[in-house]
């Protein structure tokens, strides 16, 4: 954490901002020491005089030099407006974990409480309290201080209840910790870097409040000054003497920007870096199908994102028309960026890069000339190529009607009329299933469950004539019986209309049962390729063998115990040399951590186990 | 260890017409030093009983006994009940080493540092650990500090709530491996929960099926797994993986039913709208639109129910019961 | 979810009972914002009236005044009487002018209303636009440096409040190159300055959010969705994308316009504008609490409609709203 804070000074905002700040502090400490002098010395000689040698910002209606009484003003500025933070700060961090501390009924009053003030904007508050605590340095300090506290308080509830959601929070209570230390111990180091961060900026914001009130009047009292009072009584000569309203005003805007744009800074060196890099993209040459019955042809398939990682590294495959192809692999493994790369769907900076991609014989890679080959392209995906998402609660537009979202399609590529294109979706609906298919197409997708949304996802690849469907784990978001359904579901368009089916998964026991062919990925390469027939019995890849024996079903053994793979996943930016799986392979060899193998004869392993072998790797019996 | 016990324990969420009974009624024995395994799809109600008995969801209605003894949850004092959680990213204190995380669970008096060393390798990780922070650890090794912390609560009942969902397929087997061997040795009492048939197979004693709020059907594993009596764990059976099979199970009669809605759940058998035996295929079956099986449940076999389960005759002064099949329903 | 519960209409249908419920929470903030203003005056330590006539008043002429007032009653009956008061628009008189609290509001409220209003249209203009446009080219990352001048010029920009902005706009474009007036309100000219230091500040802001929050609508899976339809670009934008990416700009365009209500208090100061702003600073200053009160009351009314309005164009928009809050 604290390297994180030190990499944040090191960007060049982060450490512009970090030096600003640190120069109106030490101004706020030193500059009344050592100017104050200056500042105060009546110059009768030079009354309301504009910038001079001697003066360089001019003097006031009592010939004081504007120039250092600006400097000397930084204290009064800075300390006043940092004891306002303080206050909203505590104040706020009081109401705003009062819930976790007072339990249900008082928690419920304080939230109450900051709902309302919060409603208000600031500076109505610091007005309200200005009369309360009167006119002048305390009252505003008072003021602005309390009237900062609602939008902290908020902020602390939101981040409170943000982590009071997760389950440390659950353990901790179910391990006896009792609510003082919980909130001291776990709520408040895991909410600190925003708290601070928004506490920065709000310093910024209330010193600009601050100079705000002693600007009308209400703060800073004669013979006190601040940078608020100076620009209000100056505001008046502005015609014949502007030096003295802007230089009090530039230094309140310099001084709010240190704290701003420190906080700023911080925040987005915090947060999540969203790497950068250019959206290019090598033009295969053009080859031509091979196989007239391809749908989909894949040939040395690589994903990478700037780092570099390449997570998927050379997948080859070719599904056929009517087959149902399943893509098994762990999380890490590459399989659902194969299925997004195949799409068309990796976003900058995400690169892919394939010997061949094609799809019906067209290719999918690469810049095309003309514009019109362009729409002709996105026709064809936009009608023959279907996509089926893992999360259907978030996979829908959740301000548009499931109708309108499935006819969409069918009016931009098909050119069906707004009615037309409706009764299509009604219709693909009621082919997906779908219970009161007419009802349900002008109905919202938060409407619908879980399954019937997938059902409708599905149907919305059906409103053209697809030739291939990829379903990226179409049913993990789904209950177990509701899964079946769903598989049945693509099981049967397949059979009715022949239609390829790229089907990925993380569970090998979904694949076998509905796939005609299975290829097993693992660091980005597919590792084997067999028929589902063959898996429970042909599989000869290490890692096909130990994913099959790891994963319980109802004829595992009950009296032993389960098969392990050792280690994890491979990350996909620390590759090894040679053989991904090695690591955790009991049959590898010095030759496996050297050479990677290649898928030769469906196999991508230096030492393939013959399926004599098989036995011996898995005791269940049926 | 200690026997926990579910008694008529009802849990409630929101007021008014939002209203929504997670848990209705529910009737559960954990027995001492057994598994009980708890299925059920997502929305039947099987996380919130598991929260009630740890005391993070209030009851409604009913008690939660330990050894006899209506459990209280008083805030900052020990729990006799431990649990795990499905995330384990979001289990522990990404602000505190793992060491603390296990120590802060400990009863008081405890020899800390010894004991955090020792619950550590119990759960196979290296003492070094100690002063990791989870995001040093990768998901199998953070749900392995997990299990410590909860055991370094010295437990009389521990709770798994779908431990090894969230993990990856090949890290979930050491996970069970590591639940199973503790049990034993430790002999804990535990209510395991997961929405993997197989895998309460494999681990429980026995199992509740859970629908809607409501247990449908409970009873010692190899009994209710092989000779299910509720059409819903019929349906839990047949979606689950069988080794080698290569074709999905043929479709059921009411196979494109939606799921019901927990707001309003059906009257009489809350399974009716999806059941393959219901009345939507037999239209002589009306009683199951207005008659709530669960009245009668006890003088069913595995307390299932359905109005069309195998009966139990207990026959005055036999002890264990006869079991005597009542009906010879076409189930 | 078909609903065949009969239950009262009330609870059921959502609109009526988002409706009710709404205007519940409107009425409680209401009565606060009441309660606030009436303490207000007795949370002040010391006695307001002798406070406001200053020390050399005589004491007869206090008493009278609090009399006047009503501040020798039990403090419940001032309540009742304020509450009875307010219901019949009667405000109080101030004790500086005499004249009644009423009137002073009716005369100047409309300045204030123009300028917050034609301030709000002028930042929703230029920051809704600009915003979608940034969030649009900047996506995944795309000219980091285009990105980097955005952010920091709307950081700056949204840093520099309104008052200070107000001093600046006037020194160039009314004291330096003499193009509008430098305060007061009549010709449309003498709009522009005040107008645009209420607005620029907001737009900043506005702009920023607009951007983060179309970037984050574009990683949707509903996005990734409408791209595997195969849309053209626009209609994934434009019917996919800012429909969603309105909701925040809606929240937060509601409350930067309740701040503006606010800000016109600052720069009708600098402006010498003749509103509400104006009147509130000076009567403050003058300890004249009537009027002060019936000032807090107007703002924090203005505030609390602005967020109603905003409540209601969010359940609109949103299929989702109502449900979601209950």
């Amino acid at each position: 954490m604290r390297t994180r804070w030190i990499a944040v000074l090191r960007t060049p905002v982060g450490a512009g901002a970090g030096l600003l700040l640190l120069g109106v502090l030490l101004l706020a400490v030193f500059a009344p020491v050592l100017w104050s002098h200056q500042a105060n010395a009546i110059d009768t000689d030079h009354l309301l005089q504009g910038s001079s040698a001697q003066h360089w910002l001019g003097t006031d209606n009592l010939g004081r030099d504007i120039f250092y009484r600006v400097l000397v003003a930084s204290r009064t500025s800075i300390l006043l407006a940092l004891l306002a933070t303080a206050i909203a700060v505590v104040t706020g961090l009081a109401l705003g974990s009062a819930p976790a501390i007072l339990g249900k009924r008082g928690g419920r009053a304080a939230i109450a409480v900051v709902n309302i003030a919060v409603a208000f904007p600031g500076l109505l508050l610091a007005l309200f309290f200005a009369v309360v605590f009167g006119v002048g340095a305390k009252g505003a300090v008072l003021a602005i201080g309390f009237a900062g506290a609602p939008s902290f308080a908020r902020l602390t509830q939101t981040l409170v209840a943000g982590v009071a959601e997760r389950d440390f929070i659950a353990a901790a209570r179910i391990a006896g910790v009792g609510r003082f230390r919980m909130l001291v111990r776990h709520i408040l180091p895991n909410i600190a870097e925003p708290l601070v961060v928004n506490a920065t900026i709000g310093a910024g914001g209330t010193l600009l409040a601050f100079a705000g009130l002693s600007f009308i009047g209400l703060g800073v009292q004669p013979p006190a000054y601040d940078w608020g009072r100076m620009l209000g009584e100056s505001l008046s000569g502005i015609y014949v003497h502007p030096a003295a309203a802007l230089a009090p005003g530039v230094a309140v805007v310099i001084a709010g920007l240190a704290f701003n744009l420190f906080g700023e800074a911080v925040a987005k060196g915090l947060g999540v870096q969203v790497p950068r890099a250019r959206w290019t993209s090598r033009t295969p040459e053009a080859v031509p199908a091979r196989d007239s019955d391809a749908v989909l042809v894949v040939e040395d398939l690589q994903v990478s994102f700037p780092g570099p990682v390449t997570p998927v590294r050379g997948v080859s495959f070719t599904i056929r028309k009517g087959e149902i192809v399943g893509l098994v692999g762990e999380s890490g493994s590459g399989k659902s960026l194969t299925a997004l790369a195949v799409a068309q769907l990796i976003e900058p900076p995400g690169q892919v890069t394939a010997a061949e991609l094609s799809f019906l014989g067209a290719p999918l890679l690469g810049r095309l000339p003309v514009r019109s080959t362009a729409a002709t392209r996105r026709r064809l995906l936009g009608t023959s190529f279907a996509m089926v998402f893992q999360d259907p609660m978030t996979s829908f537009n959740p301000t548009k009607r499931i109708g309108v979202q499935l006819a969409e399609g069918a009016r931009e590529h098909q050119g069906l009329s707004r009615r037309a294109a409706m009764n299509r979706a009604i219709d693909r609906l009621r082919a997906v299933r779908v219970p009161a298919a007419e009802r349900r197409a002008h109905q919202y997708p938060h409407e619908f469950s879980g399954g019937m949304r997938q059902r409708a996802m599905i149907g919305m690849g059906l409103m053209g004539t697809p030739a291939l469907i990829v379903a990226d784990e179409p049913t993990t978001a789904l209950d177990v019986t509701v899964q079946r359904q769903v598989l049945r579901l693509l099981e049967t368009i397949r059979s009715e209309d022949d239609v390829a089916v790229l089907l990925i998964s993380h569970d090998i026991s979904v694949v076998a049962e509905i796939c005609d062919r299975v290829l097993v990925m693992y660091a980005g390469r597919v590792v084997e390729d067999l028929p589902a027939t063959e898996l429970a019995t042909g599989a000869r890849h290490p890692y096909t063998r130990a994913l099959l024996a790891a994963v319980p079903d109802l004829d595992t053994a009950l009296d032993e115990p389960l098969a392990v793979i050792p280690g994890r996943p491979v990350d996909p930016a620390r590759l090894p040399d040679g053989c991904a799986f090695a690591a955790r392979c009991s049959f590898a060899s010095d030759r496996c951590r050297t050479e990677d193998p290649v898928l030769v004869d469906q196999v991508a392993c230096w030492h393939p186990q013959a399926q004599a072998e098989y036995s011996s790797f898995r005791t269940g019996q049926r | 260890m200690s026997e926990l016990r579910f008694d008529d324990v009802t849990v409630r969420f929101g007021r008014g017409g939002r209203a929504l009974t997670a848990v209705d009624g529910v009737d559960l024995t954990v027995p001492s030093g057994q598994v009980v395994g708890l299925v059920g799809e997502s929305g039947s109600g099987k996380s919130t009983l598991a929260r009630a008995a740890v005391g993070l969801a209030e009851p409604a209605g009913g008690q939660i006994l330990l050894d006899g003894v209506p459990l209280r949850h008083r805030p900052g004092a020990r729990r006799p009940l431990q649990m795990v959680f499905q995330d384990p990213y979001s289990s522990l204190d990404p602000r505190m080493t793992v060491g603390d995380s296990i120590a802060e669970a400990m009863p008081r008096g405890a020899r800390r540092r010894d004991e955090v060393v020792r619950l550590l390798e119990l759960v196979g990780l290296d003492a070094d650990r100690v002063s990791a922070y989870p995001g040093a650890l990768s998901g199998g090794q953070r749900q392995r500090v997990a299990i410590a912390r909860a055991v370094a609560g010295q437990p009389d009942v521990l709770i798994a709530d779908e431990i090894t969902s969230a993990l990856d397929v090949s890290i979930q087997g050491t996970v069970l491996n590591l639940v199973r061997t503790l049990q034993r040795e430790l002999r804990l009492s535990m209510l395991f929960i997961s929405h993997n048939l197989a895998v309460v197979r494999y681990v429980s004693d026995i199992v509740a099926v859970m629908y809607l709020g409501r247990i449908v059907e409970v009873g010692p594993a190899r009994d209710v797994l092989g000779n299910p009596q509720h059409p819903y764990t019929k349906e839990l059976l047949a979606a689950a993986p069988r080794r080698g099979s290569t074709a999905l199970p043929p479709p059921d009669a009411v196979a494109d039913a939606e799921p019901a809605d927990p707001h309003h759940p059906p009257a009489g058998c809350r399974f009716h709208p999806r059941c393959p035996v219901g009345p939507l295929i037999r239209t002589d079956r009306e009683h199951c639109l207005t008659l709530d099986p669960t009245t009668e449940a006890d003088h069913r076999l595995h307390r299932a129910a359905c109005h069309h389960a195998a009966g139990v005759l207990r026959a005055v002064g036999s002890n264990p019961p006869v079991l005597m099949e009542l009906k010879e329903d076409s189930l | 979810m078909t609903t065949t519960v009969s239950a009262p209409v009330l609870t059921t249908h959502p609109w009526l009972a988002f409706a009710v419920r709404r205007l519940g929470r409107l009425a409680g903030s209401v009565l606060i914002l009441v309660s606030a203003a009436f303490l207000m005056i007795h949370l002040i330590p010391g006695d307001p009236v002798r406070g406001a006539l200053g020390p050399a008043a005589a004491q007869s002429l206090v008493d009278a005044q609090r009399a006047s007032l009503g501040l020798d009653n039990p403090l419940w009956q001032q309540y009742v009487d304020f509450l009875h008061h307010l219901v019949t628009g009667n405000l109080g008189t101030s004790i500086t002018t005499g004249l009644p609290v009423s009137d002073v509001i009716r005369d100047r409220l409309p300045a204030t209303v123009e300028l917050a209003v034609a301030a709000f249209l002028v930042a929703m203009l230029i920051a809704v636009p600009l915003g979608l446009a940034m969030g649009v080219l900047t996506r995944g990352g795309r000219r980091p440096r285009a990105e980097l001048g955005f952010t920091s010029t709307a950081v700056v920009l949204a840093a520099i409040p309104e008052f200070l902005l107000a001093v600046g706009l006037v020194y160039i474009f009314a004291v330096t190159l003499h193009w509008f007036p430098v305060a007061g309100r009549g010709s449309v000219a003498s709009y522009v300055l005040p107008v645009l230091s209420l607005a620029i500040g907001p737009a900043a802001v506005l702009a920023r959010i607009c951007r983060v929050e179309l970037l984050a609508v574009l990683q949707t899976d509903y996005l990734r969705t409408a791209r595997a339809k195969r849309l053209p670009a626009a209609a994934v934008y434009l019917r996919h994308a800012l429909p969603n990416a309105a909701t925040a700009t809606i929240t937060v365009g509601g409350l930067l316009l309740g701040g503006m209500v606010a800000g016109t208090v600052l720069v009708e100061n600098v402006f010498g504008w003749p509103g509400l702003g104006s009147t509130i600073v000076s009567s403050i200053i003058a300890k004249d609490y009537p009027l002060v009160q019936g000032v807090v009351l107007v703002y924090g009314v203005g505030v609390l409609l602005v967020n109603l309005a905003v409540d209601v164009i969010l359940a609109l928009l949103d299929p989702r709203s109502t449900i979601r809050e209950s």
